[in-house]
């Protein structure tokens, strides 16, 4: 086990170095400069070049990017070029909207999905399963943002019970902030919980199939404890991949339902970035980004093991 | 004895609850489409930054008015002598920075040598660099010496980057803005929001609103529920497109004005063909500028006909001078000897008036024989391919400096005109004080650019402004970007 753990570590670490160079060369071919996005169309070549020396950006690439990756080890992430504030106090800011968002819209989705899969399921070819699976269909075919307006207008601007979008702060009150992810939280959970739905109805199937369904039903078992105890934990593990792809995707994609409720989440963030040429936010962030899809997916490896019993005698 | 005491409670009560239903609501929550990047006007050029802390947080010598006009602000009044280069300022006394210091001659003296410095990175430099020296008087009266005389001194110092900073707050105004306006900054929630509060100390006319704040709508779909439900009560900046969901709900009053951003179709003029000026004026006798109006800009907008806008009171209306007219343009590139149309790249940056226009254009330029292909590109590439390289045949921009004419007289600026009778009638303008006679010139220079068909003038942005009909007292025009609040108040 340790030894498949330190395995592990290793290629993570060495997934971050290389994604390091890959995300620093990317932003350095990036055509833009920001200095001169700073200061817009009336200031002159010269003025220009004092603000790239004074952002450090006329420095030799080599060293740029050991100076960047060099802070990053001991986590100094370095200053944003626009906002200027440390890049770590922005992440900081935006992992307070973008991490309960994701949390919720992920526990909605499990919630949703794994009892309509089950349903479906076991109610193969089924009206019950044609109209779940059809609902499914219908789910992934919807474009989020509109299923996000409809929403707007229905709970925010008809009923008055939600703001319409904003987030006002975890200061402002848990249940003030709590009621201003709820809409965004739904808008991003339906179309995943489709998604899962069918995962699950599919690996359940499957499972379904196998011979020592039979022979738990012939020992007399209940269809009822056969479903949920044998069948769906062995149909866990395609399950927990869509989740931990999901979750990776919550974290940081979901740009366009941040701008229809304009929540100052990380995809933003990214984005107004990217736009701005404020580099070093950006190549920060994506590697936060990849240190965090890579600990999405040692969670996901540790938890086959839990589901699966087998998988923790090997190694 | 219980009787009467139940009696005046209640009459009390019903008082209280009568005032406070009298008193007008004091605060705001006004949606703007971009964060600012930092809330420092002294220190880049986006408009962001002035929408929020212009005339609010921070003010300067002079202030432009909402309809362009030159007013005192910081300065009370002012002599000019006799040759035009030097201004005496008489300040006000008794003003305070939010952070308790008090603000003096000397503050007006650091942050005009601060704007003009040789390491000063503030994005509109050249409004300083008429400025010889900049002397202290006593506290209440500044000095400042021109090198030579300049018409336009006052209204340049009246811009959102000749704001006057205390040198104890100038390091930090990005973060935390000391200025010495009606509004003090107290919030900035990164992404969401930058709330301001009203300044005790304030010097001038007490404001009405008590808490106002910039709430960043950037998705101009999430605008119109936002207003719908009353979390957001005005958006000064709203998407003309949008216009039509809102415009006929009574809560609301949808307000048409106009913007100091001429928006052109720039053209490269020493890149063949466009070098030759037959083929300018076809392209400008091509355009339908009512079509690309209705377009892309939902039918909002004056059309112009050179480079300045309808609003601004040295405007000189040229539209008529092309029309649109296919036949005249066929036979000017036929003069041109190009009968048979050529082909062309049109850059367009991501606005939609420049993506719609862009289209739009391409099509009524074919109708002529030319040929465009259409690249988009985003902010950052355009300025470095088009602006900055100048490698472009076409692209669509909207200018939204106030009164920057004189950019066509600018060595190498990224149209590459060069016509020395226009640069003489700039360099004129900038020694010319006299009013009358500024007005010929401008209306001169507005005239050569029309004639030489520099660019294709399209149209004036609109500011087209959405608020709660309670609201009063928010610009109509915006000749420069502000959301001036020191007037705003609800009504009932």
């Amino acid at each position: 086990m340790t030894a498949y753990l330190l395995k592990r570590l290793i290629i993570a670490a060495l997934t971050l170095v290389l994604a390091s160079m890959v995300v620093f060369a990317v932003m350095e071919v990036l055509p833009g400069d920001p200095a001169r996005l700073m200061l817009g169309l009336n200031a002159s070549a010269d003025q220009v070049e004092l603000l790239r020396n004074q952002m450090g950006l006329n420095a030799p690439v080599a060293l740029r990017y050991l100076h960047w990756a060099g802070g990053l080890v001991s986590l100094d992430f370095g200053r944003s070029y626009t906002y200027s504030v440390p890049v770590i106090d922005l992440v900081r800011e935006r992992i307070a909207v973008s991490l309960p968002l994701a949390l919720i819209a992920l526990a909605l989705s499990t919630v949703i999905a794994i009892p309509v899969g089950v349903f479906s399921a076991s109610r193969q070819g089924q009206a019950g399963d044609t109209l779940a699976m059809g609902a499914a269909q219908l789910g992934v075919a919807v474009p989020n943002f509109w299923f996000a307006l409809m929403l707007i207008y229905l709970f925010a601007v008809w009923l008055r019970l939600v703001p319409a979008g904003g987030f006002p702060g975890w200061n402002a009150g848990v249940w003030t902030a709590l009621k201003s992810l709820l809409l965004p939280a739904i808008a991003l959970a339906l179309p995943q919980a489709a998604i899962l739905a069918r995962v699950a109805r599919s690996a359940l199937i499957e499972v379904l199939n196998e011979d020592y369904i039979r022979t738990a039903r012939a020992k007399g078992l209940p269809y009822r404890a056969v479903l949920w105890r044998h069948a769906l934990r062995n149909a866990m593990i395609p399950v927990l991949t869509i989740l931990g792809l999901q979750f990776a995707f919550l974290l940081a994609g979901t740009i366009i339902i941040e701008n229809v409720f304009y929540l100052p989440g990380l995809g933003r963030l990214i984005f107004q970035a990217i736009t701005q040429r404020d580099l070093i936010v950006v190549e920060s962030i994506v590697m936060l980004l990849v240190a965090a899809v890579i600990l999405i997916n040692l969670i996901v490896d540790f938890s086959y093991a839990i589901v699966d019993p087998r998988l923790r005698g090997r190694r | 004895m219980k009787l009467w005491k139940t009696i005046l409670a209640a009459a009390l009560l019903s008082l209280a609850a009568a005032t406070s239903a009298f008193a007008a609501r004091t605060d705001l929550v006004i949606g703007i489409p971009l964060e600012p990047p930092h809330l420092d006007p002294t220190a880049g050029a986006a408009a962001a930054i002035r929408e929020v802390t212009y005339a609010n947080v921070f003010e300067g010598l002079t202030r432009i008015g909402p309809n362009s006009e030159v007013l005192p602000d910081l300065a009370e009044s002012w002599t000019i002598s006799d040759d035009g280069k030097v201004y005496t300022f008489k300040l006000h006394t008794g003003v305070k920075f939010h952070d308790g210091a008090n603000f003096s001659a000397e503050d007006v003296k650091f942050s005009l040598d601060r704007a003009r410095a040789k390491d000063s990175v503030n994005a509109q430099k050249q409004l300083f660099a008429a400025i010889d020296k900049v002397e202290v008087v006593d506290p209440a009266t500044v000095k400042v010496t021109l090198t030579h005389p300049q018409g336009s001194f006052l209204y340049n110092m009246g811009w959102g980057d000749a704001v006057i900073v205390s040198p104890k707050s100038a390091d930090t105004n990005k973060e935390k803005p000391i200025g010495t306006g009606p509004f003090k900054f107290q919030n900035w929630a990164k992404g969401s929001s930058i709330t301001l509060v009203k300044s005790d100390s304030y010097w001038g006319d007490p404001v009405f609103l008590d808490k106002v704040e910039f709430r960043v709508v950037p998705d101009a779909a999430a605008a119109v529920p936002a207003l719908l439900s009353g979390d957001i009560q005005a958006f000064p900046f709203f998407d003309p497109d949008s216009v039509s969901q809102v415009k006929d709900d009574p809560r609301f009053k949808v307000v048409v004005g106009s913007t100091e951003g001429e928006t052109i179709l720039s053209i490269n003029n020493q890149k063949p063909p466009f070098d030759k000026l037959q083929v300018r004026q076809a392209i400008s006798y091509a355009l339908d500028r009512k079509a690309i109006i209705d377009g892309a800009s939902a039918g909002l907008g004056l059309p112009i006909g050179s480079h300045m806008s309808p609003a601004n009171k040295y405007y000189v209306d040229l539209t008529g001078r092309y029309p649109h007219d296919v036949a005249k343009a066929k036979e000017l590139l036929k003069q041109a000897g190009l009968e048979n149309g050529f082909k062309a790249t049109l850059k367009l940056p991501p606005p939609s008036y420049a993506r719609l226009g862009g289209e739009i254009i391409a099509s009524q330029l074919r109708d002529v024989g030319i040929d465009l292909e259409i690249i988009p590109v985003e902010w950052a590439q355009w300025l470095d391919q088009v602006f900055t390289k100048k490698d472009y045949d076409l692209t669509i921009v909207s200018h939204t400096e106030p009164n920057d004419i004189d950019i066509y007289s600018r060595k190498g600026y990224y149209f590459n005109y060069d016509n020395p009778t226009f640069d003489k009638v700039i360099a004129d303008l900038e020694l010319t004080s006299d009013e009358a006679r500024r007005k010929e010139l401008y209306a001169e220079a507005q005239k050569i650019l029309a004639d030489d068909a520099v660019v294709g003038f399209l149209y004036e942005l609109p500011k087209v402004g959405v608020w709660d009909g309670k609201l009063q007292g928010l610009w109509e025009n915006a000749p420069i970007p502000a959301n001036d609040l020191t007037k705003v108040k609800w009504t009932d």
